[in-house]
């Protein structure tokens, strides 16, 4: 398909700006555009074509089935896009005086209380922007609670699983710490021999996803907090994995100081082919002056912003987060009520149900009932075939559903991280268990089947390599590379 | 009946219980050690049908005086831009909506061209040679560019013009102490930074941050703060304005070596500060250092062209404790917002959308009956400066159904008495007449 800049036709234009038909005042000449941009010149109607040739050569939840490990792609209500458009929200400046924002400050407000309600945590702050950057806030807030106790420079290492996300050991390094990783038993826990050889005076914290990203929840989760804790160190709860367990068990009770959430995750942000999302941070009460400013407070019955915290880390996005987040994940909330416990509840049931299908089928490293998801092996596929975990995936694409998250986690090799989520009926299950089924006999069969996928996509298995290796980023205008055949 | 969105029946459920061998649901959460696990009800407010929540919803969002019900000229970073009609229907597509980040090209080819071709805009826009997929917001990527440039200099200084958005600063400021930086500050003089006080503050840093047009609206000397800290071997980098980019030379002609800021202006809602897209570009000498997402082309199986998510070797995912950013949740589909309000202004647009901005500035600064706190050349905001606390000016306008703009003081020292004024192309000569009356009418 051709580029919005090949389609370009000089003079030709679009949207028009009012003209008021007033002076315009100089622009100096050193600081004046010499040339214009090259943006596009198209028609609307043309530009509106684009960007729908576009979305059909996209796949989103709204598509098919979408099992991406650890992403949660759930069914994104579009009730919450309506509420978030009205005027009282999009169009509210974010420098409005306090007087001027009640129902927006009362309903982040209320997005606190139930977010602390879920944490088992009673503080919170909505300023970061995803699930990372909670993940660095998470991180100045230890920074900040040890300096304030006169241990910030005895203190310098946090622990990360094996397992773990990579945004944690990334994390761990912006933040100015030295990582430390801890192994996983064969059963997925943290394996606590190796915990205790670890922490030690020097050790800031722990960052870890329960349930881990194998899909399984810690079982020795208290004592691994209370190795922690005896030696004065934090646990901090990655909540990428949060829909395992709202209502059904709460990071707060099982030991951690510091928990994100993924708003676009467990709360149905749409991610919208990369973001937004929102990552919250909620906090022990001792934490609680360290969270960023400004914090959303009330006073009787009034809300307002306090930026009067003088032991706040500062700063860590614009104005009080992403408000635009905020409205649909509270209205995801609200659909739901105490409910939630069964959002979780089904999510678990249904990534169960498909692990029960698939276990004859394929390898399934860690033998236990799952959490949320799970992970498969196509290890003996290629072994046997010389068929990848890679080839598995570019086939389910044929079947017109998304692949599973591929190579991660790192532990498992051959790794097929399945996440069906609570919103997908019994049917479509059955049918992605089918199709399992079906890529593992082709995968004996007619191995070239799956090397060669997919085979039904508007372009064939892509060169990834050959991107890294001489990377064009930007379009060079005047060169004309070849596209496949369009009307 | 459970609430939300939940799609299995009774019967699904006890067919499904079967088939994994469980006898109930708490079977499967058996594995929670049973001190940590949560027995009862949450305690959240009671769950709602979707006419009930559109009706709670309205009425919160009723609570609060958007721009469209107070004739209001405030900016300060987030601006009241008209966001075209065909941006809110492309953003709904639910194959944009509802994907996540574009791991597996085959399945994702729309979203990739289209960040193809949102890097290819900022690029042009801004005279750089490498965009990344988008940073958080306008305020993130300032500190992003910290982080580049410690890494490409080996310094550990970085300078900010205080005129750049104090926000940015703050952010700056809460990541430095993790990135091992020390953060100084240049003080403004008549409205604008002198070059000659950025080269010396340049001296042995990483990085210059300085703003075009600056915070107070006005128009800095960007080729000599850029060059003065380049000759300091320090990077240069421009904090800039999409909107001014049609009427004002990009940071790339002038020798920049990153160029970052807000999107908001260009495709976004307000939406009370997010969320919105940051940009950020550089020369190509820092590609292999830039954060987040990048997308590339390549060719298929076929030999046919394609986009793919490029050079990942610098990500969390791959590279882990050594990657360049944690990064990964980006804000791609406010980016998409912009490319598409980018291609219907197109080239013309833009440079239109900047002169009528300028020209409703200048009908501002004769009618205003207040001084022009700075005697500089402006973009889309004008200082004035009120015979009475800003804040006050403000309520008491407010009051008469006009909001008058930002109040500096809340900011800088010694600026009580400084209004910071926004115009838009939304903003007519008739309103401008009226906030002028309003303004005349509440300082005498």
């Amino acid at each position: 398909m051709q580029l919005i800049y090949e389609k370009s036709q000089a003079g030709r234009r679009a949207g028009r700006v009012p003209d008021y038909g007033l002076p315009v005042p100089e622009v100096p000449a050193e600081l004046a555009r010499k040339e214009p941009p090259r943006l596009p010149e198209l028609a609307e109607n043309e530009i509106v074509r684009h960007f729908t040739n576009l979305a059909d050569r996209n796949f989103g939840v709204d598509t098919g089935f979408y099992p991406l490990g650890s992403c949660t792609m759930k069914y994104n209500p579009r009730v919450n896009e309506r509420v978030a458009r009205l005027p009282g929200f999009a169009s509210l400046h974010p420098h409005q005086e306090d007087d001027g924002a009640q129902g927006a400050l009362e309903l982040m407000w209320e997005l606190q209380q139930i977010l602390a309600e879920v944490a088992g945590l009673p503080a919170v702050t909505l300023q970061p922007a995803a699930g990372s950057q909670g993940e660095l806030t998470g991180l100045m807030l230890m920074r900040a609670y040890f300096a304030d106790r006169g241990e910030g420079d005895q203190r310098d290492t946090i622990m990360t699983a094996d397992t773990a996300h990579g945004t944690n050991p990334a994390s761990v390094t912006m933040a100015g710490y030295r990582l430390v990783k801890v192994a996983t038993t064969e059963r997925g826990n943290l394996d606590l021999d190796d915990l205790r050889a670890k922490v030690d005076e020097r050790t800031t914290g722990l960052m870890l996803t329960n349930p881990s990203t194998l899909g399984l929840f810690d079982e020795d989760i208290e004592e691994v907090a209370e190795i922690f804790h005896s030696r004065g160190a934090l646990l901090y709860y990655d909540g990428a994995n949060l829909n395992a367990v709202v209502g059904k068990s709460r990071p707060g009770d099982m030991g951690f100081d510091i928990v994100h959430y993924n708003l676009h995750k467990t709360f149905s942000q749409p991610h919208g082919g990369g973001g937004p999302g929102g990552g919250p941070v909620a906090v022990r009460a001792d934490l609680e002056p360290f969270l960023p400013s400004p914090q959303v407070v009330r006073d009787g019955e009034a809300f307002r912003l306090d930026r009067d915290r003088p032991k706040s880390i500062g700063r860590v996005r614009g104005f009080a987060g992403p408000f635009g987040v905020f409205v649909r994940s509270y209205a995801y909330m609200r659909a739901h009520g105490a409910d939630l416990r069964a959002m979780s509840e089904t999510a678990v049931l249904n990534a169960n149900y498909v692990l029960a299908g698939l276990r004859d089928d394929y390898e399934v490293p860690y033998d236990r009932l799952c959490m949320h998801e799970f992970v498969l092996s196509a290890r003996a596929l290629k072994k046997e075939y010389g068929v990848t975990a890679l080839d598995v995936a570019k086939r389910l694409m044929d079947y017109g559903v998304h692949p599973p998250t591929i190579y991660f986690p790192l532990v498992v090799p051959e790794a097929l991280m399945i996440e069906p989520t609570e919103t997908e009926p019994k049917e479509r299950l059955d049918a992605f268990i089918e199709v399992m089924k079906t890529i593992a006999r082709e995968a004996a069969e007619s191995p070239e089947l799956l090397k060669d996928a997919p085979h039904h996509r508007p372009v064939r298995r892509l060169d990834e390599v050959k991107a890294a290796k001489e990377p064009i980023v930007k379009h060079a205008f005047g060169e004309r590379p070849r596209v496949e055949a369009e009307v | 009946m459970t609430a939300g969105y939940l799609s299995l029946t009774d019967r699904d459920r006890d067919e499904m219980l079967a088939a994994i061998g469980v006898s109930s649901i708490d079977d499967l959460f058996a594995q929670i050690p049973e001190e940590v696990r949560f027995a009862g009800d949450l305690d959240v407010p009671p769950a709602l049908t979707e006419v009930e929540l559109i009706r709670h919803l309205e009425e919160l969002a009723a609570k609060n005086v958007h721009t469209g019900v107070e004739l209001s000229f405030l900016g300060a970073g987030i601006y009241d831009h008209h966001v075209p009609a065909i941006v809110d229907m492309i953003l709904q597509r639910g194959e944009f909506l509802t994907a996540y980040t574009p791991y597996q090209p085959e399945m994702s080819q729309g979203v990739l061209q289209a960040i193809f071709e949102y890097q290819t805009a900022i690029c042009e826009l801004t005279g750089m040679d490498v965009s990344n997929a988008s940073g958080y917001d306008g305020f993130t990527v300032a500190a992003d560019a910290c982080y580049i440039a410690k890494h490409a200099t080996g310094r550990t200084r970085i300078v900010l013009a205080e005129t750049l958005n104090p926000q940015a600063r703050e952010v700056v400021k809460t990541y430095a102490p993790g990135f091992g930086l020390e953060v100084v500050e240049v003080a403004h003089e008549g409205g604008v930074t002198d070059p000659a006080r950025i080269a010396a503050a340049a001296e042995g840093a990483a990085a210059v941050i300085f703003p075009q047009p600056n915070f107070f609206g006005c128009l800095e000397d960007a080729p000599a703060l850029a060059a003065a800290a380049r000759e300091a071997g320090a990077l240069a980098v421009a904090h800039v304005d999409l909107t001014s980019l049609g009427v004002l030379e990009a940071p790339g002609a002038y020798g920049c070596d990153m160029a970052i800021g807000e999107g908001q202006s260009i495709g976004n809602a307000q939406s009370y500060g997010g969320p919105h897209y940051g940009f950020l570009a550089s020369r190509t000498d820092f590609i292999r250092r830039l954060p987040g997402r990048i997308v590339g082309q390549t060719t298929d199986l076929n030999g046919d062209r394609g986009f793919v998510l490029t050079l990942q070797t610098r990500e969390q995912h791959i590279r882990r404790e050594k990657a360049t950013s944690n990064m990964t949740t980006n804000q791609t589909l406010l980016a998409l917002g912009g490319l598409v309000t980018l291609a219907w202004l197109g080239p013309q647009g833009l440079r239109e959308l900047g002169e009528t901005c300028m020209s409703l500035v200048g009908y501002a600064r004769e009618r205003i009956p207040l001084p022009a706190a700075f005697d500089q050349p402006v973009f889309k905001e004008l200082a004035v400066r009120t015979p009475r606390p800003a804040r006050d000016v403000i309520r008491e306008a407010r009051a008469l159904g006009v909001h008058p703009g930002y109040a500096l003081g809340r900011d800088y020292e010694g600026m009580d008495d400084v209004l910071l004024v926004a115009l838009t192309e939304k903003r007519t000569p008739a309103d401008i007449d009226r906030l002028a009356d309003v303004l005349a009418e509440v300082c005498s």
